[in-house]
């Protein structure tokens, strides 16, 4: 069977009575105990997402506390550099909170006040999410549980500051790798004993289907905010434009694709490749990974023959996740995205680059994307034109990138 | 033909007891050892469970979550799973057993693969975690055809009209979940509000045989006893746990954990 985007649907309701998009991706594979929460969330939802009240509130929140517009800002140095494509860069880290996150977080609380929670739980890899949640919980007045691997809170230290000082409990994970994947786990099951009074949120588009659909609803507004600054800058949308994007769950990526999803727009996501000799990594979709189910949704995952979920190594904490949203597993069999790999060693060298010619300085989960655009960009031609959403701060990777170069700049 | 689960339960109505149900992991702690507790104890249990350990088992708390990530660590296979229950078939041929677990493993393995190695090994049932109705109604269709029961489960959250469809669609075993937890939990629930929420689902079908898991342990398990079956699970986990942490056999140790549970509903 041919898959193809249904033009006239927003993405996220293209999937069929089982939540399935392309009739194999996504689902609910859920214990019985969270059926009802996820139908009675799934239905206020739908209620608020059509709710002309909830949408203004929701916009103000953009506009006064995430803050609206992101920038939008040519990377003259970069492109100079490069000498082929022109580069530009949607700096989504400019944000409240410093990541794509905050749009995901800011609408669970919204939504976790309308269903009448006091109590808000999520998971982090990468810490941003957690981050993003806490602060978010604050503001809004929702007591804040994150769940992290043992090995994230290490490696992401400045993230796990900011969520105790928001007054988040952050519940260390040390089952399995001690990472994302266990961390998600462990949240899911935190949900299945608390569902009566607490409020999930997942971190990316991942998990069961009504998570996805919240969680590109919410980052949907960086290309809301994108499409409008394209037309200023080119009056339209150029002939050849790529939105280069890093995908670890494939939040930030559906968010800034979403708007451009029906226009010539090329889309490329760069998956975590590990490093350069190791046989590990994070990037199901680019190494040809099986469908299988993680999380509640059926997706490309890495896993082995028997169906166990299968290790991963990524310098970037927020990619290091063996599956990839549905979303995304659909958009790549339609053909309407490609996706492709950095390795750690790539994304350090982009990270480096942009940081010493730009006025910005990705973490190393956009440097996996700006490793790309490196890549390709002088191959192109000067009339081209490269996006690439900096969707996190350099500052929060301090350690580890002190670590692996000797020295860090901003 | 009446299933091997059915006749458990009859067998049990007519002595006026609860089922015993156990639920250990294959390969926990090793390949051997967990067949020779599946048949030891099944001197005492009426039903086993067997659970084919997943490394992402997103409703297990943390004591099948250990025996899973043993059995595991020792190499357990699907197709290792299968020889332990053909092997413990052979001597125990009467005896229903199980299957619990993830739905990963059965679709990487195959749905039609992995119900014809259930028929051969002698499988009776499967509980499928994360396969919730509706969408699990083509598989346990299939089941049905194998002559395998498909067991439904039931949660404290599942409303009233949900129930009645998936009663409608269940076989010959009912699976209440106690409360709202992950396996392994604590009690948070008074058994007195248990029986009563389990009463209310009976009335529904009373001829359907329906069973209480979670959260269950020597301590609570009398108070539950008027129910068609209880299921012991984290306990047996633990038993093992500690029984491997003091150096002592676990085979024999979980001998007497299921002997003394019996005895507690009889
Ligand atoms: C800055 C940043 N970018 C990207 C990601 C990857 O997540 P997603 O693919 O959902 O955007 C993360 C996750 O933590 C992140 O913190």
């Amino acid at each position: 069977m041919k898959l193809k985007i249904n033009r006239n649907i927003p993405l996220i309701d293209q999937h069929d009575k089982n939540f399935m998009y392309g009739g194999k991706f996504g689902g609910n594979f859920i214990p019985e105990t969270l059926k009802k929460p996820i139908d009675d969330l799934t239905k206020l939802f739908a209620k608020l997402r059509r709710d002309k009240n909830f949408l203004r509130e929701r916009n103000h929140h953009f506009t006064n506390y995430i803050g609206a517009p992101t920038p939008f800002i040519k990377l003259e140095n970069l492109t100079d550099h490069l000498g082929g494509a022109q580069i530009y860069a949607k700096v989504v880290s400019e944000a409240n909170g410093g990541a794509h996150k905050i749009y995901n977080a800011t609408v669970h609380c919204l939504i976790a006040k309308k269903a009448g929670k006091k109590y808000i739980v999520g998971d982090t890899g990468a810490g941003y999410a957690g981050k993003m949640l806490s602060m978010a919980a604050k503001k809004f007045g929702l007591k804040c549980k994150i769940f992290m691997g043992a090995k994230d809170i290490k490696r992401q230290r400045p993230n796990v500051e900011a969520m105790r000082k928001n007054g988040a409990e952050i519940v260390p994970v040390t089952t399995g790798s001690q990472t994302l994947v266990d961390a998600v786990s462990e949240c899911m099951r935190y949900w299945v004993s608390n569902c009566d009074t607490s409020h999930m949120c997942v971190g990316s588009t991942v998990g069961p289907n009504i998570f996805i659909k919240i969680c590109a609803w919410s980052t949907a507004q960086i290309s809301r905010e994108l499409m409008q600054q394209v037309k200023e800058e080119f009056g339209k949308i150029p002939k050849k434009l790529k939105l280069i994007n890093c995908v670890g769950g494939g939040s930030s990526a559906a968010g800034f694709w979403n708007e451009f999803i029906n226009t010539h727009a090329e889309f490329i996501g760069v998956e975590a490749g590990g490093p350069k000799n190791s046989k590990l990594h994070a990037a199901p979709l680019t190494n040809g990974s099986k469908i299988g189910i993680l999380h509640g949704a059926a997706q490309y995952v890495i896993q082995d023959k028997e169906g166990q979920i299968g290790s991963t190594e990524s310098i970037s904490a927020g990619l290091d996740y063996p599956g990839i949203s549905p979303l995304h597993c659909f958009l790549k069999d339609t053909k309407r995205a490609k996706y492709t790999s950095a390795s750690d060693e790539d994304a350090l060298k982009a990270y480096l680059l942009v940081s010493k010619l730009e006025n910005i300085s990705p973490s190393l989960e956009p440097s996996h994307a700006f490793a790309e655009a490196i890549r390709i960009a002088p191959k192109l031609k000067n009339s081209e034109v490269i996006i690439v959403n900096s969707c996190g701060d350099s500052l929060k990777d301090k350690d580890i990138i002190k670590q692996k170069l000797g020295s860090y700049i901003r | 033909m009446k299933s091997k689960i059915a006749l458990a339960f009859e067998n049990c109505k007519k002595e006026k007891r609860a089922a015993l149900i156990t639920y250990t992991v294959a390969g926990d702690n090793t390949k051997n050892n967990s067949l020779k507790i599946l048949n030891k104890i099944s001197k005492h249990a009426d039903i086993l469970e067997l659970g084919f350990p997943h490394n992402t088992p997103i409703a297990d708390g943390g004591q099948i979550q250990g025996s899973s990530h043993r059995a595991l660590k020792n190499g357990m296979k699907l197709k290792d799973v299968f020889q332990i229950v053909k092997k413990f078939k052979k001597t125990n041929p009467l005896k229903p057993l199980i299957l619990m677990g993830y739905y990963n493993l059965i679709y990487q393995n195959g749905e039609s693969n992995f119900l014809k190695n259930c028929k051969s090994s002698g499988v009776d049932g499967l509980i499928i975690v994360d396969l919730p109705y509706p969408e699990n109604k083509d598989f346990a269709n299939r089941c049905k055809k194998k002559g395998i029961n498909f067991i439904q489960l039931l949660s404290p959250t599942t409303s009233r009209e949900r129930m009645k469809n998936i009663i409608k669609n269940s076989h010959d075993m009912i699976y209440y979940i106690s409360m709202l937890s992950t396996t392994g939990g604590k009690l948070k629930v008074s058994p007195k509000k248990i029986l009563e929420n389990y009463n209310k689902i009976k009335r529904i079908n009373p001829s359907k045989n329906l069973v209480i898991g979670f959260g269950i342990t020597d301590k609570t398990i009398s108070s539950l006893k008027s129910a068609n079956g209880l299921v012991v699970g984290s306990l047996l986990c633990k038993t093992i746990t500690n029984s491997l942490k003091m150096r002592q056999n676990p085979v024999t140790k979980l001998d007497k954990v299921v002997y003394n549970l019996k005895k507690k509903i009889i």
